[in-house]
C-alpha cells in the first residue's frame, strides 16, 4: 500500500480513503462531455481538521488536490486534470445553526441543497434558501465555488451574494473566516470588513470552503408558477424589464426548445409569484398580467400560457433524452438581458449545425441587471460521434459568448482560456499573484484557471 | 378541404335565435341576434366574432341543429379574429404534433376504449367497469396520434382540425375496431358531430362514455351500493356537441344513489370551466374567467355538493384544485362509478 494512502487512512480511517480502481473510476468522470480524468486517491473527510491535515499532506508530497461537492457542474471542473487526490466533501453535511430572527443558517459546505431545503421545510417553514438550478444533490460549497444562482435570483442576485460569512481552508492549510464571524460576532453579515472574497468563481483553486452562513428569505405559504408565452424573441427583454420594474415576482426564467414541439420557436417566461394569502397572490397576478403585461396580451403578441397549474419549472436536464443515451452539457454565460434574442438565435443555429434539438434558457439575475443564459446540447453517451458534436457545439458556444461580449459562467478549461486571453492583463496578473500567494505549491485543482500557464 | 354544411335558410327562418339570445357571455336580444347572425352568415363583421368566448353552448341552444358555433369559429378564422393571442395559438397547434415515433397499430376486435390524449389517466380505467375492453392510446409518448383536434375550436382554427383529423381517424380505424368508446367526450363530439358537420367520413361507430358506463352499471347492478352523496356535475364545453347523451348523467346518478344538488348553473345553463377564457386577448378576460369560476363553485357550494363530478380532464385541471379548496371533492364520473361498485380509488 502506498505511503500516501496510509497517511490518508491515518487521517480519515480506512473506510474513507481509497485508491481502488472501482472507486477511482466513479470520480474519474462527470456527467458532461469531458473525457475521464483519473485521480490517484480519493478521500472523504468528516471534519475541517481532517481537511487541514490532508491539505498539509498534499503540500508535503506535492500532490494535487481537487475539492469535490456534488460533482454536478457538467463542465469537468472537479475532475482531477493532473491526477492527485480528490477530496469528496459530502460528509461535511452538518447544520450548525439556524437563526430565524436574523434569517441565516450556518452549515458545513458539503451539505446538499436538498438537505437544507428539507430541514427548513420541516423545522422552519417560513424560511427558505435559494436552491440553485441544479439537482438537490448539488452542495452549498460547490455552488458557491462556481458563483451559482437559482431561486430568488431576480430579487437577490447570485447565490454568492446570499452569503453572510464563510470559513475556508487555504491551500497552505490555514483556516480563515470571512465576514462578521471573523471577529467573533456571529454569522450575520459579510460586511463591513475589508473584502477578501477570493473563493467564489475560482472553482476550488484558491481554497476549500468548509462552512457557510447562508442568507434565508421569507418562504411564503402559496407559490404560483405562471407562464407567459411570446413568439417574438425580441419582446423577451422588454417583458422582463416590465416584470423586474414591478418587482413582485420571485423568479423569472425564459426558455425555448425544439422539443417538445409546443415549445419550439416560442419563449416561455416562467413567472413565480408567492404570497401568504390568496388575496396577496391575486393582487400580484393582477399587477403582472392585467397591468404590466396587458399591452402584450391585448395586441396578441403575448399570452398567458398557464396560471397556477402543474406546469413544471424549466428542466433542461430533460433535453438529455432527445438524443437517447442520457447525455447533455451546457454552456452558461452571464449576459445583459438585452442579448437574449441574439443568444437564442445563435444557439438555435449552432444546434442545427450539429443536429441537436436546441434548448436554451435565461434566468434573470437581480433587477434585470444580468441574465444567466444557457445553451444545452444533448448527446448519446454510447455514441462517440454525438459526443464529439456536443463538444464542438460547446466550444463554438464559448466562442459565441466571447463574440457577443458575454462572460462565460463556470467555464470549462477551453472557456477559461478564452476568457483569460480576453482579460485585462493587469487583472489577469493579479489573479496570478493571488493564486501564487495562496497556493505556492500549485496543488489546488491544477489545470483550472491556469493563469500562469 | 372540408367545409361546414350550414343551412342559411334554416337560420334565417329561425324565430328564436336561441344560439345568441341564450348566450351566457354576451347580452343579446332577439332583434340584435337576428342582425348579428345575418352578418355572420353573410361573412360580414359582427361583434359576436370579437366577443365569443368559445364555450360551445350555442351549438346546443340551436333548436335546428344547425351548427352556429362551428360557423362562428370558422368566421373568426376567416376574419382573423382569433380569440387568443398568437403565441398561445402557435403553442396550442404545436402541442398536437406527435414527436415520439409512430403508434403501434394492433388489431382490436369488439368494443375498444380510446383514451385519446389522456393516456396518463389509463390507471383510472383499470377497473371492473372497463373489464375486457382493449385500450387504444395507452402510451403517452404516442397519444397525439389519437388527438381528436377539437380543442382548436377554442382557437378559432377549424383549418387545423380539418387538416389533421383525417389522419387521426385513419390511425384509429387502423386498429380495425368497429365500436369505440371515447374516454373524453370531446372525442365523441368530434366523430359524431364535427365530422358530420364538415363532411368528414368516420369509418367506426362511436359510443359515449356515459352511455357505456350506464349500461355497464346495469350489468353490475347487484353490486352497486348507493353512495348517498350530494353531487354537482361540471358539464364540459364539448358535451354541448352531444346533448342527446346528457341525460345519462342523471341516469347514472340515479343508479348509483347520488343526488344532484339544486343548482343555477346546470344542464343547458351549465357554466364552462374557463380553461381557455383566462388567456383570451379581450381586455379583462383573466378576471372574467376568475369570476365565472367563482360563480360556478359558489353555486356548487350553495347546492351543498359534497362531490364535483367531472367528465373532462381539462375541466378537472382547470378548476379541480379550486373545487377542492372549496371543500368539494373533485372526482371523475368513472371514479364515482367505481366507488359505487365498491372499488377503492387512489
Amino acid at each position: 500500500m502506498s505511503s500516501i494512502l496510509n497517511k490518508l487512512i491515518a487521517v480519515v480511517g480506512e473506510d474513507y480513503a481509497s485508491n481502488r480502481q472501482e472507486e477511482l473510476f466513479t470520480y474519474s468522470k462527470d456527467l458532461g462531455t469531458a473525457p475521464p480524468q483519473w485521480p490517484e486517491y480519493v478521500v472523504a473527510p468528516k471534519t475541517d481538521k481532517e481537511i487541514q491535515k490532508i491539505v498539509l499532506l498534499a503540500n508535503e508530497e506535492k500532490v494535487p488536490i481537487v475539492p469535490l461537492g456534488g460533482g454536478m457542474t457538467l463542465a469537468g471542473l472537479a475532475l482531477p486534470l493532473k491526477g492527485g487526490i480528490i477530496i469528496d466533501l459530502k460528509r461535511l453535511d452538518k447544520i450548525i445553526e439556524v437563526n430565524p430572527e436574523s434569517r441565516y443558517m450556518v452549515v458545513e459546505a458539503g451539505i446538499s441543497n436538498g438537505k437544507v431545503t428539507a430541514h427548513l421545510h420541516n423545522h422552519y417553514p417560513r424560511l427558505m434558501h435559494s436552491e440553485p438550478g441544479a439537482p438537490p444533490a448539488a452542495t452549498i460549497g460547490g455552488n458557491l465555488a462556481i458563483h451559482g444562482q437559482g431561486d430568488l435570483a431576480h430579487p437577490y442576485g447570485f447565490n454568492s451574494d446570499m452569503v453572510n460569512g464563510m470559513e475556508v481552508i487555504l491551500p497552505t492549510g490555514e483556516m480563515i473566516q470571512l465576514g462578521s464571524c471573523a471577529v467573533g460576532s456571529g454569522w450575520y453579515s459579510m460586511q463591513p470588513l475589508p473584502d477578501l472574497k477570493f473563493f467564489s468563481g475560482w472553482n476550488g483553486t484558491t481554497g476549500i470552503i468548509t462552512k457557510v452562513s447562508l442568507k434565508l428569505f421569507p418562504n411564503k405559504k402559496f407559490r404560483d408558477n405562471d407562464l407567459f408565452v411570446v413568439e417574438n424573441e425580441e419582446l423577451v427583454p422588454e417583458i422582463l424589464y416590465e416584470l423586474t420594474h414591478l418587482g413582485m415576482t420571485e423568479d423569472l426564467i425564459s426558455s425555448s426548445a425544439a422539443i417538445p414541439p409546443l415549445m419550439n420557436k416560442l419563449h416561455h417566461i416562467s413567472i413565480n409569484i408567492a404570497g401568504d394569502y390568496e388575496e396577496e397572490i391575486e393582487f400580484k397576478r393582477h399587477m403582472v398580467f392585467d397591468v404590466a403585461l396587458s399591452k402584450f396580451i391585448r395586441s396578441g403578441t403575448g399570452g398567458i400560457g398557464n396560471l397556477a397549474g402543474e406546469w413544471p419549472r424549466p428542466q433542461v436536464s430533460k433535453s438529455s433524452d432527445w438524443k437517447k443515451g442520457g447525455g447533455f452539457e451546457y454552456v452558461g454565460a452571464i449576459i445583459p438581458v438585452s442579448l437574449y434574442p441574439e443568444c437564442y438565435r445563435q444557439g438555435a443555429r449552432i444546434s442545427e449545425q450539429h443536429d441537436i434539438p436546441y434548448t436554451i434558457l435565461g434566468r434573470v439575475i437581480g433587477c434585470s441587471h444580468a441574465m444567466m443564459f444557457s445553451w444545452s446540447y444533448a448527446f448519446n453517451r454510447a455514441d462517440e460521434e454525438t459526443v464529439k458534436h456536443a463538444r464542438q457545439a460547446l466550444h463554438e458556444t464559448d466562442d459565441l459568448v466571447m463574440n457577443l461580449n458575454g462572460t462565460i459562467w463556470k467555464p470549462a478549461v477551453y472557456g477559461q482560456r478564452l476568457m483569460m486571453d480576453r482579460m485585462n492583463k493587469n487583472t489577469l496578473e493579479l489573479m496570478g499573484k493571488i493564486k501564487t500567494l495562496l497556493d505556492p505549491n500549485g496543488i489546488m485543482n491544477p489545470g483550472n484557471w491556469e493563469v500562469n500557464r | 378541404m372540408y367545409t361546414l354544411k350550414f343551412h342559411e335558410d334554416m337560420c334565417a327562418a329561425c324565430e328564436t335565435h336561441d344560439c345568441l339570445v341564450k348566450c351566457q357571455h354576451m347580452n343579446i336580444d332577439l332583434d340584435t341576434a337576428k342582425i348579428q347572425m345575418e352578418n355572420i352568415i353573410k361573412n360580414r363583421d359582427s361583434f359576436v366574432l370579437h366577443d365569443c368566448v368559445t364555450c360551445y353552448a350555442c351549438e346546443e341552444y340551436c333548436p335546428n341543429g344547425n351548427h352556429p358555433f362551428y360557423l362562428i369559429v370558422t368566421r373568426q378564422e376567416e376574419h382573423k379574429l382569433f380569440p387568443l393571442p398568437d403565441p398561445i395559438i402557435t403553442r396550442g397547434i404545436q402541442v398536437g404534433i406527435p414527436f415520439r415515433g409512430d403508434p403501434d397499430i394492433t388489431e382490436m376486435s369488439g368494443p375498444v376504449l380510446n383514451m385519446g390524449v389522456f393516456s396518463s389517466l389509463t390507471r383510472r380505467v383499470k377497473s371492473r367497469l372497463f373489464e375486457g375492453l382493449p385500450i387504444m392510446s395507452e402510451d403517452p409518448r404516442k397519444m397525439f396520434h389519437y388527438f381528436c383536434q377539437l380543442m382548436y375550436l377554442h382557437y378559432g382554427k377549424t383549418s387545423v382540425i380539418n387538416d389533421r383529423l383525417e389522419k387521426t381517424i385513419q390511425t384509429i380505424a387502423a386498429h380495425k375496431a368497429t365500436e369505440i368508446i371515447h374516454f373524453h367526450d370531446e372525442c365523441y363530439g368530434t366523430y359524431t358531430s364535427y365530422a358530420s358537420a364538415f363532411g368528414i367520413d368516420v369509418p367506426f361507430k362511436s359510443i359515449h362514455l356515459f352511455e357505456y358506463l350506464y349500461n355497464r352499471l346495469l350489468e353490475l347492478k347487484d353490486e352497486i351500493k348507493p353512495l348517498n352523496y350530494t353531487v354537482a356535475y361540471q358539464r364540459p364545453c364539448s358535451s354541448r356537441l352531444s346533448s342527446d347523451k346528457h341525460a345519462y348523467v342523471s341516469k347514472i346518478f340515479d343508479l348509483i344513489g347520488v343526488t344532484e344538488g339544486k343548482r343555477k348553473y346546470v344542464d343547458e345553463n351549465a357554466m364552462c370551466c374557463g380553461s381557455t377564457i383566462f388567456s383570451q386577448k379581450k381586455e379583462g378576460s383573466r378576471k372574467y374567467c376568475d369570476n365565472i369560476q367563482k360563480l360556478n363553485i359558489d353555486d356548487m357550494k350553495n347546492a351543498n355538493a359534497q362531490i364535483c363530478v367531472f367528465n373532462c380532464p381539462a375541466c378537472m385541471e382547470t378548476i379541480g384544485k379550486a373545487v377542492g379548496k372549496a371543500g368539494i371533492m373533485p372526482l371523475f364520473m368513472s371514479d364515482l362509478c367505481r366507488l359505487a361498485i365498491g372499488e377503492k380509488i387512489k
